[in-house]
């Protein structure tokens, strides 16, 4: 871990702090770096499985997108600070994700 | 409106509890999630509707190449958040140099972004042609494919392109900012704002190499 916290929201600067206290969502900061390993390492082993000629094209799609997805939520975790957002926000990220989903589902079935 | 009262407005909690100019690009970043959706959707079905137009991984993209450039915009974003967490701590010259860091790397990505495109553009691969022909580098055979793989390719990696252009030019005037002594331990949000928005686009980049390049 790093030797700070991270406060989130931050409070109003000047005078308009006494009007406007900021949650207190003090948190200690995450290890940025052993995360940067972790998209680093990912993304080595993603090239790496992408080349595994003997793996069948449906697994290795399957093994892709996964690692993908993994480096994609380390990186909204950590690096975006949601892991240390009130769960109120968590609703707003979460919403256009179903939509997507289903945008893309509606456009492969039509394709089938 | 006065300065002081507008810096109440920006910085006054929303019901989401976060305060109003974190939540309105956590709002704006959700519509860019849906519009590369829009495109990445559109990628798919063309792609399985006709994979004669479409080449494997590594035939004519350069994934090499680009993965060191994926490694380029993530260590981008950890120097953006390390410049978010030395404001944070009140360390002026810490976020400077962290935010000249990621201005330089994301100079970087674009830089090799502009190569590989003269590199697939050198070999025939241009969006508007109906068909190219590339030497791949596997083997040296001639690939012969259809536009819909440079037009899809483009148009994803373009749009990405534009964003993290977009974010540079931000970044610079963040650091602009920063060198007047525009932020403080009190007055981060400025650059967290500019932070969520580095790493979406560090985030979308890791969702398209992968499909665009590596499946």
């Amino acid at each position: 871990m790093e030797g700070h916290t991270h406060s989130s929201p931050p409070a109003a600067s000047g005078t308009s702090s006494a009007t406007t206290p900021a949650p207190e969502t003090s948190h200690k900061a995450p290890n940025y770096y052993l995360v940067w390993l972790f998209l680093a390492v990912l993304t080595v082993a993603e090239v790496g499985v992408a080349f595994l000629s003997a793996i069948p094209k449906q697994v290795l799609v399957i093994a892709l997108i996964l690692m993908a997805v993994w480096k994609a939520l380390l990186v909204a975790l950590y690096y975006m600070h949601l892991k240390f957002e009130p769960r109120r926000l968590w609703l707003i990220v979460a919403a256009p994700l179903p939509l997507a989903i289903i945008l893309v589902a509606v456009v492969l079935l039509e394709q089938w | 409106m006065s300065q002081a009262a507008a810096a109440t407005l920006d910085r006054s909690t929303s019901g989401f509890g976060v305060y109003n100019l974190k939540l309105g690009m956590w709002v704006f970043l959700l519509s860019e999630v849906m519009f590369f959706t829009g495109l990445i959707g559109a990628y798919i079905i063309l792609r399985f509707a006709n994979p004669e137009q479409f080449a494997e991984p590594g035939v004519v993209l350069n994934v090499p190449l680009t993965a060191l450039n994926t490694f380029i915009l993530i260590c981008s974003s950890v120097s953006m958040v390390k410049a978010f967490a030395e404001i944070e701590r009140g360390n002026q010259k810490g976020l400077r140099m962290w935010l000249l860091v990621t201005i330089a790397l994301g100079i970087v990505f674009l830089s090799i972004q502009a190569y590989e495109y003269s590199l697939l553009a050198h070999e025939g691969f241009v969006p508007v042609a109906d068909a190219y022909a590339a030497i791949g580098r596997h083997g040296g055979e001639t690939i012969v494919g259809g536009p819909l793989y440079g037009a899809t390719f483009y148009t994803m990696t373009g749009f990405h392109g534009a964003h993290v252009t977009i974010g540079v030019l931000c970044l610079m005037f963040t650091a602009f900012k920063a060198f007047r002594g525009g932020y403080s331990a009190q007055n981060v949000g400025g650059v967290e704002i500019m932070g969520l928005y580095w790493h979406f686009v560090d985030l979308v980049w890791i969702i398209l190499f992968t499909i665009v390049y590596l499946i």
